[in-house]
């Protein structure tokens, strides 16, 4: 049964045994799962378990951390993303990412959105125009922002800004959109926001979202991946601390019946 | 509708995207190069600027005696003794060395108020026998300056002296070291063919000597020294932090310890002292001039070290303010807590815990100081620093530092004097050197006691 | 006596006759802290013992001059005494570091005083023109737009000081602000920590070597060069370019290092934004990092003119002597600037209270109120920059 509710849909990134390593310190070890298209995928897990990592693994975003290295491979459309003849350009323009704290450039809310499109050749005004208005009404902002596209993203509520780099994101039109913890640092009727607008997005793109709170993965995902801690002593008293994946499986299963003790601790609250 | 989808397959073009991209990263490759070139330029300028220097102080140089050794004695001078060289200025000078006497007094007090004076009472620290010192100047004899002079001149004085006006020691031409070593050629040539320069001899020379740095002033670049020069510019820093650094120390402890910044005077202190940083150091010497050459003269005594040693103490301030109040914000709370803790005073816990705990940071600031103090040329040279200084300075005397040397030197046209300007950057370039290396040691031992 | 001022343990107590005193908390300057607690209660150390490492150490004291009683002393009721007393000690020392803050303050009203009543004393008498007020401001009017300097003529017109001032720092701008913004954005987004940390003392070295060192080098290197690119007919010996390229290299340090502290101040997830949405590395620097440290990039370039206007020992070696305007202007050929007019003319024998004299306090006034203009919009530039981040 598992297996059969696995397989339907097809594949947009498909993990095979992820290693991630910063300066030669294991992070995460051995991480083997798909990310199906069209559909939200939930990293939970506690703090430390590398869920984080492995999302910024997908967009090449660790190569920007000196010494941070991935083993394995990420297949996207069949090429592994780590191969050699990969631009790392290029996969982030195709998977996009917003993060945990809400970052807008300090530029007005349309050059955020018309940043990307401008790195990507369009310098057509209209053009430019249509797609800020789209991407912003894309994210649910433009009622809140219409009269005003040339103030400062700075000035927007934290909830605002984060959707402000969302429709930043969206404005590039990649396949996938990565989001780290993005409601973290926002208030509930904010997160309550973001949350329906992921619903709606995933009708057009694939999303993979980091989060820390276990009723947001319950609330918005398809498939969820828990995370967990493996710890060595190594020689000299030091402790070596790793992340692992527990579990892979649709959002409802994993929840209400869990394969591992593990996962089923986590999930009642009683580590993390 | 139609439009929109212009819009997104404009954004998701993929070909154009890739070519675009190509593009982007070329761009990106040429203006990392840029990048890399500025700071390359960088590394560029000052290898250059050193290698231009050290290049100057040793090299061919091509020297010419007037009057050569070998006619006045068969013995090189070095191997004299005082009264032979005294023999030697009564015999060659003439008027048998009076005017050598002469000059040695001119500028001075005694001698300026009375000229008839005998000379016991004009050469001063010095025991004549009975009746030389009975004379005036006017009835002094060529066989009486014999004695004058092997009781008033050093040895080396004298040598210097028989060089610069018996000898007429004469720069020709100098060569730099890799000129000298390419074109040895050339050089040759050119010394043997100059018409004028007929018993011209070429010798391998380093200007920064041994007897560059001891040997005073003179006026053939060959055997000028830096001596007065170098003890000018050690007194001025010496008496430069001797004011600076209790005034500077002081102001930052009561900036970070004492003030809480809502009182407009320590605002305007503050806010001041910002400002002073960025004013120029000329203008500092003109503040000298007006206030310590001029109105305070009766103290200073003029264009004198003390004078420069204040002005330069006014310029470093700023600097050591602002280091010592970094210094004293890295100290951590935790120090003045326990001395509170323990019932001790303000000034007890800013004197005992606090300071001595700063103390390694604000000396590095203060250094600091020194260091742009040592260099400092244009204060000085508005408040009078003069250009040629014989004698060893004292702190209410006319002086001369090492970059006003520099200064003078480089600007004299003459033969010879562009390399004793280069020597005398190298000595003031090792100099600074000193000072950063004990400026360096004491802030990594300041970050060791600071994490202890 | 052994010091063991750094490791002694929390519970480290000083003792006196047998009694514990005090129990010291906090450890790094046990010696200062001690010689305090003794000071209070007329206590002499002893000596310290104890492991270095570890444990409970004990320090014994005695007693000096039987002051003990007297400072831990109880009030008539018996209770102990913790109402205020005068400590005239510390009142005196706060006013005495006061009055070192003070000379900071008198420094600047020093500069002014002399700076104004000497430029003041210049201007009422240049030329007289009837009364004292028409008389200044004639000679204030002359001296801002006129354009030729003759002392001797009567004729001080600041212009030919100023044109070759703003040439000579226009000419450092040229050669600084490219070269020290590129150093900057290398060391702080390509280089390597490695590469960093040897690149930087080396800027600081450029930074530290005195200005008569760089006129030197001009004069030696940098005019021969101009002239041996240019040729000798159209490049004199004194001229501004060269004093002005060199100048561009004293001050390249200076720019470099206070525009990286303004790139490295651009918070990181600017930049993973950027890199999120498929930016190159280049794109990134120009689009974003530059753009968000662009005001302490502006700071860092106001602090470098201001620097270069200042500036004296270059223009005094290789700009040449003897004031000179010239319209269009013209870089290869000798000029003096204000400062190299001060510094060549006070070096003279000058007498006190002549014109010459106080014309040089002007000039000076107008150097000290446009550098200071320039390192207050400096400042004021650079706290809009922090605002901005908060």
């Amino acid at each position: 049964m598992t297996s059969m509710t696995l397989g339907s849909g097809a594949t947009a990134i498909d993990l095979k045994h992820v290693k991630v390593f910063y300066s030669d310190k294991l992070a995460v070890d051995d991480v083997s799962i798909p990310i199906y298209k069209n559909k939200i995928t939930a990293f939970i897990g506690p703090s430390g378990c590398g869920k984080s990592t492995v999302l910024r693994a997908i967009n090449r975003m660790n190569d920007l951390i000196p010494g941070a290295r991935v083993e394995g491979e990420i297949n996207y459309h069949g090429k592994n993303l780590y191969g050699k003849e990969v631009d790392p350009v290029e996969v982030r323009r195709r998977i996009g990412m917003v993060f945990q704290k809400p970052n807008p450039f300090p530029k007005s809310i349309y050059d955020n959105v018309a940043y990307g499109p401008r790195l990507l050749g369009v310098t057509d005004k209209r053009t430019l125009d249509e797609i800020v208005e789209r991407s912003i009404k894309g994210s649910f902002l433009w009622d809140e922002v219409k009269g005003d596209l040339k103030k400062s993203g700075l000035a927007l509520s934290g909830g605002q800004q984060q959707r402000l780099c969302i429709a930043r994101t969206i404005a590039i039109e990649p396949d996938v959109i990565l989001m780290d913890e993005p409601c973290s640092a926002l208030d509930p009727i904010a997160t309550q926001a973001i949350e329906e607008l992921m619903k709606e997005l995933v009708k057009s793109y694939t999303i993979v979202i980091v989060t820390h709170n276990m009723q947001q993965a319950q609330r918005v995902s398809d498939f969820t991946a828990f995370y967990s801690i493996r710890k060595a002593e190594e020689t000299g008293g030091q402790e070596r601390r790793w992340g692992v994946l527990g579990e892979f499986a649709p959002t409802e299963q994993l929840f209400s019946n869990p394969k591992s003790e593990e996962t089923e601790r986590y999930i009642r609250g009683e580590f993390g | 509708m139609a439009t929109m989808s212009t819009a997104r397959e404009r954004v998701k073009d993929e070909a154009k995207f890739t070519a675009g991209l190509r593009n982007r990263h070329l761009r990106g490759q040429i203006w990392m190069r840029f990048f890399q070139a500025a700071i390359l330029l960088g590394l560029l300028a000052l290898i250059t600027l050193m290698f231009n220097v050290v290049n100057r102080v040793y090299g061919l140089t091509a020297v010419r005696d007037a009057v050569p050794v070998s006619t006045f004695s068969d013995r090189p001078l070095e191997e004299l003794n005082a009264s032979e060289l005294a023999g030697i200025l009564v015999a060659q000078l003439p008027s048998g060395g009076r005017v050598l006497v002469r000059d040695s007094l001119i500028g001075q007090e005694n001698y300026n108020n009375n000229r008839e004076a005998p000379l016991s009472q004009l050469i001063q620290g010095v025991t004549l026998p009975d009746d030389v010192g009975a004379l005036t100047l006017a009835q002094l004899q060529p066989e009486n300056t014999q004695v004058i002079f092997e009781n008033a001149f050093t040895p080396e004085d004298m040598r210097l002296t028989i060089i610069t006006d018996i000898v007429g020691r004469e720069v020709l031409e100098s060569w730099t070291w890799s000129e000298s070593l390419f074109n040895r050629a050339a050089i040759d040539e050119k010394v043997a063919s100059t018409a004028d320069w007929e018993g011209a001899q070429l010798e391998w020379r380093s200007w920064l000597n041994f007897s560059f740095l001891t040997s005073r002033m003179t006026t053939v670049a060959s055997e000028s020294g830096v001596r007065a020069a170098l003890l000018g510019s050690l007194l001025t820093i010496f008496l430069t932090v001797v004011v600076a650094f209790p005034l500077g120390v002081g102001t930052a402890i009561y900036l970070q310890e004492y003030s809480t910044g809502d009182h407009w005077f320590e605002r305007l202190i503050e806010t001041n002292i910002r400002n002073l940083a960025g004013v120029p150091s000329i203008i500092y010497g003109l503040l000298g001039l007006a206030i310590f050459v001029r109105a305070l003269e009766g103290i200073t005594q003029g264009r004198t070290i003390i004078s420069a040693a204040l002005t330069m103490a006014l310029l470093i301030l700023p600097v050591i303010i602002i280091n010592a109040q970094e210094a004293l914000r890295a100290v951590p709370p935790s120090i003045r807590e326990a001395s509170f803790g323990l019932g001790a005073t303000k000034w007890q816990t800013v004197f005992r815990s606090v300071l001595p705990a700063a103390m390694p940071g604000i000396l590095t600031g203060t250094i600091l100081g020194m260091s742009r103090a040592i260099g400092e040329t244009a204060p000085l040279i508005v408040i009078g620093a003069s250009t040629f200084i014989a004698n060893d300075p004292t702190l209410a005397s006319r002086f001369t530092v090492l970059p006003i040397q520099i200064y003078n030197w480089t600007k004299d046209p003459r033969e010879g004097f562009s390399e004793i300007a280069a020597a005398t950057i190298v000595l003031l370039l090792i100099v600074l050197l000193l000072f950063n290396a004990t400026a360096i040691i004491l802030r990594q031992r300041f970050r060791r006691s600071l994490s202890a | 006596m052994k010091r063991y001022a750094l490791n002694l343990h929390p519970n480290t107590f000083v003792r006196y006759q047998n009694r514990n005193l005090f129990s010291l908390y906090q450890w790094s300057t046990l010696k200062c802290l001690l010689n305090i607690v003794c000071d209070n209660t007329g206590l002499t150390p002893i000596h310290i013992r104890g492991q270095k490492q570890d444990m409970a150490t004990t320090i014994e004291v005695k007693r000096k001059n039987g002051a003990i009683e007297a400072a831990l002393a109880n009030d008539a009721s018996g209770r102990p005494r913790i109402e205020k007393r005068g400590r005239p000690f510390d009142d005196f020392m706060r006013y005495l570091l006061l009055a070192c803050g003070t000379i900071s303050v008198l420094t600047t009203l020093g500069i002014v005083w002399v700076l104004g009543s000497e430029a003041l004393a210049f201007f009422t008498s240049v030329n007289d023109q009837g009364n004292v007020f028409s008389t200044v401001l004639g000679n204030l009017g002359n001296f801002l737009t006129g354009t030729q300097w003759q002392p001797g003529a009567g004729l001080f017109g600041i212009w030919p000081l100023l044109e070759a001032t703003l040439m000579t720092s226009f000419m450092a701008m040229l050669v600084a602000v490219p070269l020290g913004l590129g150093a900057a954005v290398y060391l702080s987004e390509y280089a390597s920590q490695r590469t960093r940390s040897t690149l930087k003392p080396v800027l600081e070295v450029l930074a530290g070597i005195p200005t008569v060192v760089y006129g030197y080098f001009a004069i030696t290197f940098m005019t021969p060069l101009l002239q041996g690119v240019f040729g000798r007919d159209t490049v004199q010996f004194y001229n501004t370019a060269s004093a002005g390229l060199v100048m561009g290299i004293m001050i390249l340090p200076t720019i470099a290092s206070m525009s990286e502290d303004a790139l490295t101040a651009v918070p990181r997830a600017l930049r993973e934004a950027s890199y999120g949405l498929g930016a190159t590395k280049f794109e990134t620097i120009s689009k974003v990092v530059i753009p968000a440290g662009l005001s302490g990039i502006l700071a860092a370039a106001i602090v470098g003119i201001s620097r270069a206007v200042g500036e004296t020992m270059i223009v005094a070696l290789a700009a040449g002597a003897g004031p000179r305007f010239s319209f269009p202007p013209d870089f290869f050929v000798a000029a003096e600037t204000m400062t190299g007019h001060i510094a060549r003319i006070s070096g003279g024998d000058l007498s006190y209270g002549s014109i010459d004299y106080q014309s040089l306090f002007a000039i000076g006034l107008a150097l000290f109120i446009f550098t200071l203009l320039l390192n207050m919009l400096s400042r004021y530039v650079t706290n809009r920059f922090r605002e901005a981040y908060q």
